[in-house]
This record gives structure tokens, C-alpha cells and sequence, in this order.
């Protein structure tokens, strides 16, 4: 190309396709798409990275598998998870190339992605590549009675199993099924093939066996409703998992990043899990609201854990101010440990009286009879008693207690621990600051200004794509923003109208066969099928008395017994403006003459329809153009969007359809008819697998049918004629039409949607 | 001639003013201006009509909007009689010949050309034009015009033209700030002022959440229905999720959360 037209944008591309140094065409072609998505969600620096490794990729001499997937994939991954996981992914596949597990590179870099959005903290996603490690280590070449190595059977079925494994457990979940499947089938090739592919009856038993508790991914919405609704605040919540270190178990904590929950959580005893969640959130939010960090240097470990005890009661003790049913929640979760259990000659008792002490705070049924501690409890509650008191005050009153309640024994290196653990509370690590070490502990934000967003305009709704490759759906993965269709004229609706009036006429005499019987009235019909005499006396009252009478004294009848409601869904991408071979028109002002009439014709039969346009722009932009709602009438309104109906850009047909698949089935009707209008299979710009989006519009189509929506294609595409690669069939079975005269189709839309409704 | 009195009201309405928008309201129909009020569902319009109509000591006349209402509703229309034709005023003209206020509520659903026939009397002119009976009524001088509108669930379909809404004064209503509100609750069912206090703090839970899964949030009329009904001996919960939380939302989250509010709301 000469340098002349090169544009900035084309120069920069060209040098990022030298970097990345290879020859396999295949790469070229996907190249711009997966540039364009990593200039989207990396930094400079990790587009380096993403480009260097994908080099080393393409030139390890597996074929060019598992350089398109990491391309594909990765910059998906980052947006999840983060960059910081990319030593580790590329040392995973080097231990893989090293080892006779090559052909495992394109289901590890395949499933990245949906892993990685399911595990949404890169700290879980170190945790699955040391278990795909684990899984490599000790299931390669190590069968019996051979001395060659043999490539672990079990590692290609288990990648591609992951997103799959990963929606039903936990990452500790996943730990153990994949540990007992290597110390059961270690040494079976045919059967460890059989557990890793969830084929093996025992298999299956132990995925549910692991499969308990209640996952954060799948409360995340009503952790977030919460913490907004009765809080009003709002917080990344990431999850972290339990199951890796034996010695510490984490416990919740809160940063610049987020808040940090344990992955899954089981009920207790009454409790739900989700009220666990629900009693953390409230409890760093309290914190977020009342305390204020401390400078921990001048206190001992000692005081400064009874100032964190002290600190935790106050700030629950304002929660239930808030909220009182939190007492409930807080003492069913709060330890109660016995007044005895600690014994003060052989071990150190500080955090039993403290957990002690803590419960008697929040309890006033606590049973307690220590003295200081029963000395304490007033008074704390008094200086808590004319407002919020601060984290300083109930600090000094921490000091003191510390002081008077010391012991001898609380040097002992023998800590009683039991049951003194309260796991709603987080780790508290933002109450201190250190100014000896320096800053390596963030400081505390400033005390936050909560302020209840603004909606303006219509947000992007997100819709999930289904990825075939695997088999999983990439969560939140399409933006599509809802606008209301521009207005045109509507007389040239009434134009186009006006030129088919024959077969109005026609088509008229087939609704008439189409309606039931039971029926309710439509006044103020200039044409109807009756006179309306009420109207009509009113009219004549009107002409007698010298005035000009209305002429709308008809009136027709809706239908009550026919209970259908229809969507009809437009695709106007760019291609509607190519002219119909043979014709003048192109297929956008044949389709606008069609639906026109289908409009009218639904109109006449009294079905409740609504009427949508759709195009795209990559996943970040599908656009859903209303044009009719169920509550408007065929009217000038309508009439004026769609004769202003314009064609543009790219199909990504299954986010629109699962959009107009929320209005129809809000609808209440005993049919619901979707119709889709297309002219050419589902693509968009930053697709350049052609499967994968009409793989997501039949999977889109399969949600329907759960639904109860019942979708129909008009295809308006002539390529299908030859009887090519027939996606449409392979998105909508056997629910679709393909007009071959596009002509005709002003004709054969009504018809149509009379015979489906008949 | 009509009966004015039938339109006065009599006793004074419990009004909780939320700032200045009594004098406000005096200094417009002082002035003759015409009056929108906007504001969520429930908040306390239709009663601050009433309240000043009380106020000033005028009739009210007031005009729930429909779709399928026509400019003859709203204007008048001949009836046949034994001697041929009667005109019979509509409310809007009974309203300007008698000078009530005239309350259209939910004027956005009516259809718009409904909606033009009340412009020539909010401009300087003050009249209104029967076309079919051939007569101009210009306004009794204490005649004002007072629409109500709810921004909030204008979707993307229906909306004010601007032409119509560029005739009015507007008055911003939303719900009243916590404490207000407990006091609009407790006054109006008799119920104790903690208990006022509690219900409104559930409401604003669901007020948070809008925008996010609801299109509004709980209204202070709801609040008092679930105050009369804890009034009555209900159990709070129970009234609370039959008042506050089922009509609002079928979204299983969003109910979930709200019945979670009720629960630690009441301990
Ligand atoms: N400021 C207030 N003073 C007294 N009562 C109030 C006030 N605000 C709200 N209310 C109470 O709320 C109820 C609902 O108010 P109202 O009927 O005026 O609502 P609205 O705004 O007209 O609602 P809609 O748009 O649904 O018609 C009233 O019956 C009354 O009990
Ligand atoms: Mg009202």
C-alpha cells in the first residue's frame, strides 16, 4: 500500500503485526479484530506483553491452533482477571510443550477466558493454573508397566471442561474433584479420560458432592441490590477462595480493589448463606462509614487487638441502630464461647475474654459473670449512648481494659483460639497505620461521600454470548443501548399504503376469516365494520346544529378471544440498502413497504405488537431501535419512525433478540410469535469466526423457546437459494421462510404471519 | 347555573408543605399562571392541589386523564333532547366559567390532540374557543388550569410536547426527606412516630434501587397503606411485603433484598 494512504491508524497496525512475526494466514485474518479488543482493554504495556507472547506462541511449532485461541482469548482474560497471570499461562504452556501434553496448548488457552470470567480475581486464577499444573504433574507418563511418557489423558477433557466445572463449584470444589479423579484413575488411561469428561457415574457423584453451599458469583446482583439499597453503597466484590491455605484461612477484607469474599459459603443452622454475605457487607460498610485508622505503631499486639474488638462492637452496635433485626443476624453468627472454657494457669486467655467481652457487647442476654467484663459493657454503651463516639475514644476504653484485665499468662506462647473466631468481620486491616514501615499498608480512604448516582439517558443493557467453543456463555459480554427510532414522515407510510390498497383489500378479507368471535368495540372509525350509533347521532346532532360534524361515527371490532402477542424484529444492517436484482427498490424500501402492511394487518386483528429495529458495532454497541411499542397504536408516531427506517453497520442478532425477548415475554398472551427479518447470517466487525455468532443467535433462539416465545426468520437472503451452508437453519430448526422473491415480499410477509397464526 | 359550591372544599386537607411551595403556589395563582406538577407516583400532588384549592377558597374541578379521552370530554358536546339539541359543558369550560381551578391529573395520558385544546387558555388570552357551539368563553378571572404529570415513567413513548409543556409553571415533587415523611405517615394513619420512622426507612431501601431493576420506587402512599394496615393489627412484616414489597416488583432479587430490608428493619 503506498505510504501516502497509510493512515496513523493502519501504520501502528502494521507495526504490531510485525512484532507479533508470523506467517500463518489464518492469523492475518483474525489480526485487526483481536487488536481492536486489546487496544480496547489493555494498557500499552500489556498489549507488548499479549503481542510478544503470542510470537513465542506461533513459534513453538504447534500449529497455528494455539496462537489464534491465546489471541482470541487473552485480551478477554485481562479484562477479567488482570495481566499479572501471563508468567504463569506461558510457563503453563512451555511445561506443556516440554512434555508429551502439546495437544492440551488449545483447550487451556480455548477455556481461558471463561474461566477467568468466572473466577473474576486473579488471585483464583493463579489457583486454577497451579491445579491444571498439578493435574499435568501427575497424570503424564507415569502408566503402569510402560516405561515411555505418555500425555496425561485426562488433561485435554479437563480444560475443556472448566467453565462448565467452574459454574457448579467453588475452586476448592474443583481442587477436590480433580484430586480424586488422579488418585483414583492414575493409572486407567481409558477411565481417567471418562472422569475428566464427566462420562464416569462416579464422576458425576462427586461434582455433586462438592457441589454445596452458595457460590458469590451467583449473588453477586443481590449483594449488589443490597449493599445499594440499604446501605447506599457500592463495591467491587471479589471473591477469594478458602481451600489453599490450610494454615490461615483468609478472612474478609476490604482495599482499593474491592471487597474480598470467600468464594462459596455454606448455611448455618438457620442462617443462609446469603445473610452470611449480607452480615460481612454490613460490617465493612460500617467501617467505611465510622472508623478511622490509628497509628499502630506505639501499641502492642496485645492492645492493638483489643482496640480491633472494641472497634468491631462499636461499629456493629451502630449497624443495628440502623438495622435492628442485625442483632438476630450478628449473635447467631457471633461465638458464645463458655465463661471456662480458657484456662488462665496453662494458657494465654486474652482473645477468649475479648471474644467474650465482644459478645456481651452486642448480647444482653450474654450470662456472663466476669466483673470487669460486666463492668465494661456500661461503659461502653455510655459512650456510645449520645451518638457515634469515634474509633479514638473506644480505643482509649480498649487501652484500659487491656490494662486492667492483663495477666501474667497472656505472654504465654499456648493461645486458646477455639471458637473465638467471628467471620462476618473482616481482617481490620484498614484501621491501622504503620509509620515505621512506611506506607505498606494503603491508608484509609478518605471518609466516603456516598452519592446516589444519577441515571441520565438509557444505560447499556449487558446481554451474555453463548462461545461454542466453550460451550459456556462470556457473562455481561454484549453493551446494546436502547433509543427510540428517529421520525420521518408518515405520510409516506400512508403512500405506500395507499399503493398496495388492492391487496389490502385481499389481505382484508383473509384477517376477517382470522378473527374470532368474541369481540370488543374500537369507536371512532372513520372506516369500520359497523356503524357506531351513539358516534353517528352525536355526528348528526353536530351537522343540525350547523357545526361540522365527525366523520369517525364507524367503529370495528378488536378481538378478546385471540390471544397472540407478536414482536416483529428488524435487522438493519448495512446490507438492506443493496438494491433487489432487477428492481429499483432496495431491500430496505421493500421491507419498509412490508411491514407497513404487515403493521396494518396485525392492527386489523387486534394482536397486542410492538416493532423493533437492531445493527451493531462490535459487542460494545448493538443498537435496538423501538419503533412500535405494545402500547401505541398503529399511528402517525409510528408510521413517521418508520419511514425514517435507515440501514447500517453489522447483525449481531442474538443480543437483540434477547432483548425484544424481555418485552415479549412480559407480555401477557397465550402465543407470543417472534418474527425475525433478516437478510444475511449474524456477523458484526470484531467477530471474524463466522460459527460463533450464529452459534450464540441459535443458542439465543434455544432461550426463546424456554420462554414460550415461538421465533420465526424471514430470510430475505438469495445466496440461500443455492442451498449453501444453510445457517439459518441452523439457528431457527425449522421456524423460517426464505423469500426468494424479494418482490413479493410487501405480498407474502401478511400472508405469512396469517398462515403462523392461523 | 351551576352550583360553585359542590366544587368547594370544605374541611382543610392534612397538608405536610416539604418547603415554600404554598407561597409559591399563591404568587402563581395570584398572577393567573398556569401550574404543572411533576413528581413519582404517590408523593403528595393530587393532595397539595386539593390543599391550595382549600387554601385559596376556590372550587375544584378535578380531570383524571385517559387515553381514550377526546377534546368533546374535556370541552362539551351536544346531547339530543325532546326539543332538539343541548349543549352540555364539559369540565374544563364548567371549570372557566365558573373559575374553579381545574386539575387535569395524569395529562400525559391523554392523547395528544386531546392535550392542545387547554392551550389558548394558558396564554395571555384565557379563552376558550367552542367551535361547535360557535362561542369564545373567556376565563372568570379566578379560573387557573393545574396539570400533574410523572416524569418518571415517561418512557421512551410518552412525553409532553413542548409546546405544551412551555405554557406552565412547574412545581418538582419527589418524596419527602425522611423525617417529613414519617410525619406525613404518622398523621395520616395514627400510627406512632417509630414506627412511621421504620416504614419510611424501608422505603427509601427500594428508592436506592431504582434504576437498578425498579422503574419507581416505594411511594408515600404506599407507606401509609402499610402503616394503616400495621394500624389495624397486622403483623408489621406481614404488611409490609403485602403493602410495600409485592405490588412494586415480581424481580426475585430485588423482592429478596426488600424483604431482607423488612426483616432487619424489624428486629
Ligand atoms: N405532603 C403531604 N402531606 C400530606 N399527605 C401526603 C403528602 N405527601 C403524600 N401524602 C400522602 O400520600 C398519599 C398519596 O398522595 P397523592 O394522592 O397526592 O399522590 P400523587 O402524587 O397525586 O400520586 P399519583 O401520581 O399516583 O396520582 C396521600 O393520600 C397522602 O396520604
Ligand atoms: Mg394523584
Amino acid at each position: 500500500m503506498p505510504d501516502s494512504v497509510m493512515t496513523d491508524h493502519t501504520r501502528q497496525m502494521q507495526a504490531y503485526w510485525t512484532k507479533l512475526d508470523t506467517r500463518f494466514p489464518q492469523a492475518e485474518a483474525v489480526f485487526d479484530a483481536c487488536m481492536t479488543e486489546a487496544l480496547a482493554l489493555l494498557t500499552p504495556t500489556e498489549i507488548d506483553a499479549y503481542l510478544e507472547a503470542a510470537r513465542g506462541i506461533g513459534k513453538l511449532g504447534r500449529g497455528v491452533e494455539p496462537l489464534l485461541e491465546f489471541m482470541t482469548e487473552w485480551p478477554s482474560t485481562v479484562q477479567a482477571v488482570g495481566a499479572t497471570a501471563l508468567p504463569t499461562v506461558m510457563a503453563t504452556i512451555q511445561a506443556m510443550q516440554k512434555s508429551p501434553n502439546s495437544s492440551a496448548m488449545t483447550p487451556f488457552l480455548s477455556t481461558m477466558a471463561p474461566v477467568a470470567h468466572r473466577l473474576q480475581s486473579p488471585e483464583l486464577f493463579q489457583q486454577y493454573l497451579n491445579i491444571t499444573l498439578d493435574l499435568m504433574a501427575r497424570t503424564t507418563g507415569s502408566i503402569h508397566g510402560h516405561h515411555t511418557t505418555f500425555p496425561s489423558p485426562g488433561l485435554p477433557d479437563f480444560l475443556a471442561q472448566a467453565p462448565r466445572l467452574l459454574n457448579l463449584l467453588s475452586l476448592g470444589g474443583l481442587k477436590k474433584w480433580v484430586d480424586y479423579g488422579i488418585r483414583n484413575y492414575h493409572s486407567h488411561p481409558e477411565r481417567q479420560k471418562d472422569f475428566f469428561s464427566l462420562q464416569s457415574a462416579d464422576s458425576r457423584a462427586v461434582l455433586q458432592r462438592e457441589r454445596s453451599g452458595t457460590l458469590l458469583v451467583d449473588v453477586t446482583r443481590s449483594l449488589d441490590l443490597y449493599l445499594r439499597g440499604l446501605w447506599q453503597d457500592e463495591e467491587q466484590l471479589i471473591p477469594y477462595s478458602t481451600a489453599f491455605d490450610e494454615l490461615r484461612k483468609p478472612i474478609p477484607y476490604y482495599d482499593q480493589l474491592g471487597i474480598r469474599l470467600p468464594d462459596v459459603q455454606e448455611d448455618l443452622g438457620d442462617i443462609q448463606a446469603i445473610d452470611r454475605y449480607r452480615a460481612v457487607l454490613a460490617h465493612i460498610t460500617g467501617h467505611r462509614r465510622w472508623s478511622h485508622p490509628q497509628i499502630a505503631d506505639n501499641w502492642s499486639p496485645f492492645q492493638r487487638m483489643a482496640v480491633e474488638f472494641f472497634e468491631d462492637c462499636r461499629i456493629d452496635t451502630l449497624l443495628i441502630r440502623e438495622y435492628p433485626g442485625l442483632r438476630r443476624l450478628f449473635l447467631a453468627l457471633h461465638p458464645h464461647p463458655a465463661e471456662k472454657a480458657c484456662d488462665p494457669e496453662t494458657t494465654s486467655c486474652l482473645r477468649h475474654r475479648l471474644v467474650m467481652l465482644s459478645r456481651a457487647l452486642l448480647d444482653p442476654q450474654h450470662g456472663y459473670h466476669d466483673e470487669d467484663l460486666n463492668a465494661y459493657v456500661p461503659r461502653f454503651h455510655a459512650a456510645l449512648e449520645h451518638g457515634a463516639s469515634s474509633t479514638g475514644e473506644i480505643a482509649t476504653l480498649a487501652l484500659s481494659y487491656v490494662a486492667k484485665t492483663r495477666r501474667q499468662s497472656d505472654q504465654f506462647a499456648k493461645i486458646h483460639f477455639d471458637n473465638t473466631v467471628v467471620d462476618y468481620r473482616d481482617d481490620n486491616r484498614q484501621l491501622w497505620q504503620f509509620i515505621e514501615s512506611g506506607d505498606e499498608e494503603a491508608a484509609f480512604d478518605e471518609p466516603r461521600k456516598i452519592e446516589p448516582q444519577e441515571i441520565t439517558g438509557l444505560p447499556p443493557r449487558h446481554y451474555s454470548e453463548w462461545d461454542y467453543h466453550s460451550q459456556s456463555y462470556r457473562p455481561d459480554w454484549v453493551s446494546l443501548y436502547e433509543a427510540i427510532h428517529p421520525s420521518g414522515n408518515a405520510a409516506d407510510i400512508d403512500r405506500l399504503l395507499q399503493k398496495h390498497a388492492g391487496l389490502a383489500k385481499q389481505l382484508k378479507k383473509m384477517l376477517d376469516w382470522l378473527k374470532p368471535q368474541d369481540k370488543v368495540r374500537i369507536r371512532y372509525q372513520e372506516e369500520g365494520s359497523e356503524l357506531d350509533l351513539d358516534v353517528a347521532i352525536r355526528s348528526l346532532i353536530d351537522f343540525k346544529g350547523g357545526s361540522t360534524p365527525d366523520p369517525r361515527i364507524n367503529m370495528s371490532h378488536r378481538t378478546n378471544g385471540r390471544s397472540i402477542a407478536v414482536m416483529l424484529l428488524l435487522d438493519l444492517s448495512e446490507s438492506l440498502n443493496e438494491k433487489v436484482a432487477g428492481s429499483e427498490q432496495t431491500i430496505l424500501e421493500l421491507s419498509q413497504e412490508a411491514v407497513s402492511l404487515l403493521a396494518w394487518s396485525i392492527e386489523q386483528l387486534g394482536d397486542p405488537f410492538a416493532i423493533a429495529g437492531f445493527n451493531s458495532n462490535t459487542r460494545f454497541e448493538v443498537r435496538y431501535q423501538h419503533i412500535k411499542g405494545y402500547s401505541e397504536g398503529w399511528n402517525d408516531d409510528v408510521k413517521a419512525r418508520l419511514a425514517a427506517m435507515r440501514a447500517g453497520y453489522s447483525t449481531r442478532m442474538g443480543a437483540a433478540l434477547r432483548h425484544a425477548a424481555h418485552y415479549l415475554e412480559a407480555q401477557k398472551a397465550d402465543k407470543k410469535l417472534m418474527l425475525i427479518l433478516t437478510d444475511g447470517q449474524p456477523a458484526d466487525i470484531d467477530t471474524t469466526d463466522d460459527r460463533l455468532l450464529i452459534e450464540d443467535a441459535r443458542q439465543a433462539v434455544k432461550e426463546l423457546d424456554q420462554k414460550g416465545i415461538f421465533p420465526y426468520c424471514i430470510s430475505l437472503d438469495a445466496s440461500l437459494k443455492a442451498g449453501e451452508d444453510d445457517y439459518v437453519r441452523d439457528i431457527f430448526g425449522q421456524h423460517y421462510t426464505v423469500i426468494d422473491h424479494i418482490e413479493r415480499l410487501p405480498e407474502r410477509l401478511p400472508q405469512l404471519f396469517m398462515s403462523l397464526t392461523r | 347555573m351551576i352550583d360553585k359550591n359542590q366544587y368547594l372544599i370544605h374541611t382543610e386537607p392534612f397538608y405536610q408543605p416539604q418547603r415554600n411551595e404554598i407561597a409559591l403556589y399563591e404568587a402563581a395563582y395570584r398572577n393567573k399562571l398556569p401550574v404543572m406538577v411533576k413528581g413519582p407516583t404517590g408523593c403528595g400532588k393530587s393532595r397539595f392541589v386539593e390543599y391550595m384549592a382549600w387554601k385559596l377558597g376556590k372550587p375544584l374541578i378535578t380531570v383524571a386523564c385517559n387515553e381514550d379521552m377526546t377534546a368533546s370530554d374535556l370541552v362539551g358536546r351536544y346531547l339530543l333532547d325532546a326539543n332538539g339539541t343541548r349543549w352540555l359543558d364539559g369540565p374544563l369550560t364548567t371549570a372557566a366559567r365558573i373559575g374553579a381551578m381545574c386539575y387535569l391529573d395524569e395529562i400525559v395520558e391523554a392523547r395528544q390532540d386531546t392535550t392542545v385544546v387547554i392551550h389558548p387558555l394558558t396564554d395571555h388570552r384565557r379563552t376558550l374557543p367552542l367551535d361547535k357551539k360557535g362561542e369564545l368563553i373567556h376565563a372568570h378571572p379566578d379560573f387557573q388550569l393545574v396539570i400533574s404529570y410523572n416524569p418518571g415513567y415517561q418512557t421512551l413513548m410518552k412525553d409532553l410536547k413542548q409546546s405544551t409543556k412551555q405554557r406552565f409553571t412547574a412545581f418538582d415533587f419527589d418524596y419527602p426527606a425522611a423525617e417529613l415523611e414519617a410525619q406525613i405517615v404518622a398523621k395520616e394513619t395514627g400510627a406512632d412516630a417509630i414506627l412511621a420512622a421504620k416504614l419510611v426507612k424501608i422505603g427509601n431501601v427500594a428508592r436506592n434501587l431504582k434504576g437498578h431493576g425498579l422503574d419507581e420506587g416505594i411511594s408515600t402512599r404506599l407507606l401509609v397503606y402499610a402503616a394503616t394496615l400495621i394500624h389495624d393489627g397486622v403483623d408489621p412484616i406481614d404488611a409490609c411485603r403485602m403493602a410495600l414489597v409485592r405490588p412494586i416488583t415480581d424481580d426475585a432479587d430485588i423482592r429478596e433484598t426488600l424483604d431482607h430490608a423488612i426483616d432487619a428493619t424489624f428486629a
